[in-house]
Formats: structure tokens, C-alpha cells, sequence
């Protein structure tokens, strides 16, 4: 046990270190593009948003907790990446020569990618609070927005390592990557509630996990407690089935590519 | 070298899906030699060494490394060896240091150990001055450097390196050679793949001729020389007509010198004992036969030879890509 603590603790610093010399993808990490989602749609879609159907004081407030679900959507779906590569170049061979537990190498990408998906959550709530949009739930609320994020963002990332093992070049999965990303956002509840949706797509988003992840998230943020809690109960059922697919799917990839 | 067998390979297949990478393949290395797989790219060396150091499992057959079976004891195994991957497999943000460091944390080296050991072998491998640099700015020597010394670590009883001078420049080659040496002398034993017929030559004791997916020979690179039978004399016909062939071979047949003759597409193969006094007596009935001679080339055997005899064809010819 303490040995594949080391090794997890090892490959994790890996991760960080790889980060921290990649000036731009640092900077860009903490300043992220889905912040932009958050001010420019926020701000813009203001008026043209109705408050009565959005059921929120505005529309950021209401947008908030889209954005950080859509903030563990892009992680989850490219937490793969870092190994494809070290699938391609050979490193992970390297690894995989040493007599290390193989989950080690899954489990250091789990913990890096949560860990950096948290702290770019609380820079999207702490955005938020200086455009006047503070959680109602306060800082327990906050706590269990973070640990319904990592929930959901497991059976992501692990979806994406299995395609990092699977796929047969890179190209296959930007592809994938991309053509996945925008149908989740847009058929979810994270840029309009589903109430508000045309029929099809809305029976499409019923479908979509991030949308009950975002319907748990939402209430955290707009309401409080009592309209929270049985969203949050349904999501963590939803989750809890999503994530025992994901890790199925993602451990058989892993045992075929690296016995 | 010593009388231990190292490594036993019993009848090792590897299939994928519809195409067989490795037949058959049976071989045993002793300790403290350098073993080489030769062949061109694609030929099954690297499977094979996949297998060996248990990033793949073989589909038939079995390797044991010191008595432990590849397949069935993989952590056991992957204790005992180090391993060498081509260049690309360095991380380009992290530092000379920073590898060692991690692969220590892998191996388990408690901190003490880590430390000393990977100073001593930075020095080994003369890159102290860049231990602290991150490899994006690194040579391709001193990344093959960095990985030797990577693969040194955990002192393995085997080290096993895939290509290990692919695209050095001949001082960067020279110098690994010249490491693989001095672990010899302290007898680790050393497998090693390659599809350059010098490195297999010069550097390894015995070398295993691979050619798609099955061993052609086995032997030290001295004897498989000696088994193609004498210096070989080739000579070029300026009109390469199968009965002018035919006459000049039985001409040449006679002379007491020649010990075998092969008809090639452009003339004749000739092995020969005495190349002295067989070339003069070569020429001398050739004329006679009244054979229009377009060149005659001379060479004591090489490996390319013995490879040419195994495979029909030669390593030259190959394309040289990176394998995979």
C-alpha cells in the first residue's frame, strides 16, 4: 500500500511539474476559456434571457452553475490526453516496464485532473461573486458543488482514457473529443433550462448526465437547501451509474492496451 | 561470459489479430553476454523484446528471465531488468534529474539509495553538467545517455535496449558502445535490438538473425562469418547469359582454391580459401572461357553476407525508418 502510494504521489508530480513548465498552458489553465462563457454570455444574454424562464434574479446567476459543469465536461473529456501522448512517444512503456501497480498511472491522472478541475472551480464561483452571484448554500454548498464536479468528472476523465488507449492516432481522438464537447453542453440544461427546450432536444438532454449534474448545481447556487437536496440525491444516483459504466468501459481499454 | 543461461525463449509466438509478428522463436542467451537481435524493421525484434520485458504477452510459447517466467511473473521480472526505449520516450519538460528521480520512486529506492545512486550514474554517463536542464533542450546523444542511465537504475540483472544508437551521430555511438562494454565487464547481461550490421558485429558476443517473425541463425558474429565458407569473390558479367553462367562455373569449379560457387543475377558468388592465389586463377580461366568481365569485387565475409544467406536478401537494402 505505501508503495503505490509513492508511485501514484510520483506520477502526480509528474503531471504538476509538466504543467508548471508550460508557461501559456498554466496561465490559460487558471485563466480558462469557460470564464469567458461566464462573463461574455453572462453579460450578453442578460436581456435577451427571460427572467421568468430562467427562474433566476439573472442570467449569470443562472448560467454559473453551467459554467462549471462545462468546466469538468472539457477536463474529464481531455484528462486522456497526457497519456495518449505517452502512449505514442513510448513513455508509457517506460512505465509500464517498472514494477508498478498498474492502476498507479490511471489513478495519478485521476487525482491531477480533479485537483486541477477544483481549483478552477472555485476561480469560476469567486468570478462569479464579483459579478454579484454568491451561493446560497454557502460554503457547504460549495463543498458538495465540488464533490458532485469530481463525481462527475471521474466517469469523464475516464472515458477519455479510454479512448487514449483505444483510438489509433491522435487525430481520431481530437476528433472525437470535439465532436463529443458541444452536443453535451447544447443538450443539457446548462445554457437554458429544460423547460425551455424545444421537445426533441429536451428529450435529448433528459438523457444527458450533465444535465442532472447541472440541475443539482443549479439550486446549490440559486435557491438553497430544501430545493437542492432531492436534486442532489437524484444526481448522485445518476452519477453512481454513470461512473460504474465509465470505470467498466475505461478498465477494459486500459487491460486491453496494457495487459 | 559464463556458462549461466540469462535468458530461454521456447517456441515464442505473438499474434495480432490477423498477422503473426513472431513465430516459433526459440533462443537462450547467457550471462554477462551481449545478445543483439538483427533484422530489419519490422522483422518481430522489438515484439520479442516487448514480451521479454512484459509489455506484451506472447500468444504461444514461453521466456523465462533467470527462472521466472515472463508472462506469469511479470512483477518478479520486471525487478530484475532495466529497459532502454528508443529516444523519443523522454519527457521534454522534465529535467535529466527529475527522470531518474521518478523511475527511483517507481522502483521503490528509498530516498538515501535514490540519491546516490543517481549522481553516480549522471556521472557514468557524463551529463552531471545537464542533469538539471529539461530534456526539450537536450541532444540526441545526451537524451540516449539520460536513458541508459535510466535504464541503470534499478541495477538490473538484465538491461534491455530497443535500438539503442538509432540516429546517433559515431562519437554518441562510440560511446554507448563503450558503456554496453563496461557493463559487460561487470556482468550484466545485456539484449539489445538493431538493424545496423556494425553494432551487431563489433559490439555484440552472439547475435540472432530475425527475419519476419523467425530466427534465421544463431551465433557469435565470428562464426556465423566462418559457416558462409571462406572470402567471397563477385564477379560481374558483362553479358550475363545463363550458359556463360553455366560454362565459367564449371571452369571455375575446377580450380583448387574455389569451394563453392553460386550463381547470382549479374554473375557469380564464389567462395574461396586462398584469395591470393585464387583471383589470379580466376581471371586466368575466365579469359580462357572467353567471358567479357565487367567487375570483380573482393571481401572477406560480413555479417551483410550472412544475412543475405538467411534471408535472400539484404539488410542494406532496407529502408531504415524508425521501427515500431
Amino acid at each position: 500500500m505505501n508503495e503505490q502510494i509513492q508511485e501514484v504521489l510520483a506520477l502526480t508530480n509528474r503531471w504538476v511539474k509538466r504543467l508548471s513548465r508550460e508557461k501559456f498552458s498554466m496561465l490559460f489553465t487558471l485563466i480558462q476559456p469557460m470564464l469567458f462563457w461566464l462573463i461574455f454570455f453572462g453579460n450578453l444574454f442578460q436581456r435577451a434571457a427571460d427572467i421568468q424562464v430562467v427562474q433566476a434574479p439573472n442570467y449569470m446567476s443562472f448560467l454559473a452553475a453551467g459554467v462549471v459543469v462545462m468546466t469538468v465536461l472539457n477536463n474529464g473529456l481531455a484528462g486522456g490526453v497526457d497519456l495518449l501522448f505517452d502512449k505514442e512517444n513510448g513513455f508509457l512503456e517506460r512505465l509500464m516496464a517498472t514494477p508498478i501497480r498498474r492502476s498507479s498511472v490511471i489513478l495519478s491522472r485521476f487525482l491531477f485532473v480533479m485537483a486541477i478541475t477544483a481549483m478552477q472551480i472555485l476561480v469560476i464561483l469567486g468570478v462569479a461573486f464579483l459579478f454579484g452571484v454568491s451561493a446560497e448554500t454557502g460554503i457547504l454548498g460549495i463543498a458538495l458543488i465540488l464533490v458532485i464536479g469530481m463525481l462527475f468528472g471521474v466517469g469523464l476523465t475516464a472515458i477519455s482514457m479510454a479512448m487514449a488507449f483505444s483510438v489509433k492516432s491522435h487525430g481520431d481522438f481530437f476528433s472525437v473529443l470535439g465532436f463529443l464537447s458541444l452536443p453535451m453542453i447544447f443538450l443539457s440544461s446548462a445554457l437554458v433550462p429544460l423547460a425551455a427546450m424545444p421537445g426533441w432536444m429536451k428529450s435529448l438532454a433528459f438523457f444527458n448526465p450533465m444535465t442532472w449534474v447541472i440541475d443539482a448545481i443549479r439550486p446549490l447556487i440559486l435557491t438553497g437547501w430544501s430545493e437542492a437536496l432531492p436534486q442532489v440525491a437524484i444526481a448522485l444516483g445518476v452519477l453512481a451509474l454513470f461512473d460504474a459504466l465509465c470505470l467498466y468501459g475505461g478498465a477494459r481499454a486500459f487491460r486491453r492496451s496494457v495487459g | 561470459m559464463s556458462d549461466a543461461v540469462a535468458i530461454e525463449v521456447k517456441g515464442l509466438g505473438k499474434t495480432y489479430d490477423t498477422v503473426t509478428a513472431v513465430k516459433n522463436l526459440s533462443l537462450s542467451v547467457m550471462k554477462g553476454e551481449i545478445f543483439g537481435l538483427l533484422g530489419p524493421n519490422g522483422a518481430g525484434k522489438s515484439t520479442t523484446l516487448r514480451i521479454l520485458i512484459t509489455t506484451l504477452s506472447p500468444t504461444s510459447g514461453s521466456a523465462t528471465i533467470f527462472g521466472h517466467d515472463v508472462a506469469k511473473e511479470a512483477d518478479t521480472i520486471r525487478r530484475m531488468i532495466g529497459y532502454v526505449p528508443q529516444e523519443r520516450a523522454i519527457d521534454r519538460f522534465l529535467t535529466g534529474r527529475e527522470h531518474l528521480l521518478l523511475l527511483a520512486d517507481l522502483y521503490h529506492l528509498p530516498k538515501n539509495e535514490a540519491l546516490t545512486r543517481i549522481a553516480s550514474l549522471l556521472k557514468l554517463v557524463d551529463l552531471e553538467e545537464h542533469a538539471d536542464r529539461v530534456a526539450k533542450g537536450y541532444s540526441g546523444g545526451m537524451k540516449r545517455k539520460l536513458d541508459i542511465a535510466c535504464g541503470l537504475l534499478p541495477n538490473p540483472k538484465v538491461l534491455f535496449l530497443d535500438e539503442p544508437t538509432l540516429g546517433l551521430d559515431v562519437q554518441s555511438r562510440l560511446n554507448i558502445w563503450q558503456y554496453l562494454r563496461q557493463l559487460r565487464e561487470q556482468g550484466m547481461t545485456i539484449v539489445m535490438t538493431t538493424n545496423y550490421l556494425d553494432e551487431a558485429d563489433q559490439l555484440c558476443d552472439r547475435i540472432a538473425i530475425i527475419d519476419r517473425g523467425e530466427i534465421r541463425a544463431i551465433g557469435s558474429p565470428k562464426d556465423l562469418k566462418a559457416s558462409l565458407g571462406g572470402d567471397g569473390v563477385w564477379l560481374t558479367l558483362g553479358d550475363p547469359q545463363p550458359q556463360v553462367i553455366e560454362t565459367l562455373s564449371t571452369a571455375l569449379k575446377a580450380l583448387p582454391f574455389v569451394r563453392a560457387i553460386r550463381p547470382t543475377p549479374q554473375g557469380l558468388d564464389i567462395r574461396v580459401d586462398a584469395p591470393e592465389k585464387a583471383l589470379p586463377a580466376i581471371l586466368e580461366a575466365t579469359n580462357r572461357v572467353g567471358c567479357l568481365l565487367d567487375g570483380i569485387e573482393y571481401h572477406r565475409p560480413r555479417l551483410d553476407d550472412v544475412f543475405v544467406a538467411h534471408t535472400g536478401r539484404s539488410l542494406k537494402d532496407q529502408p531504415s525508418e524508425p521501427t515500431t
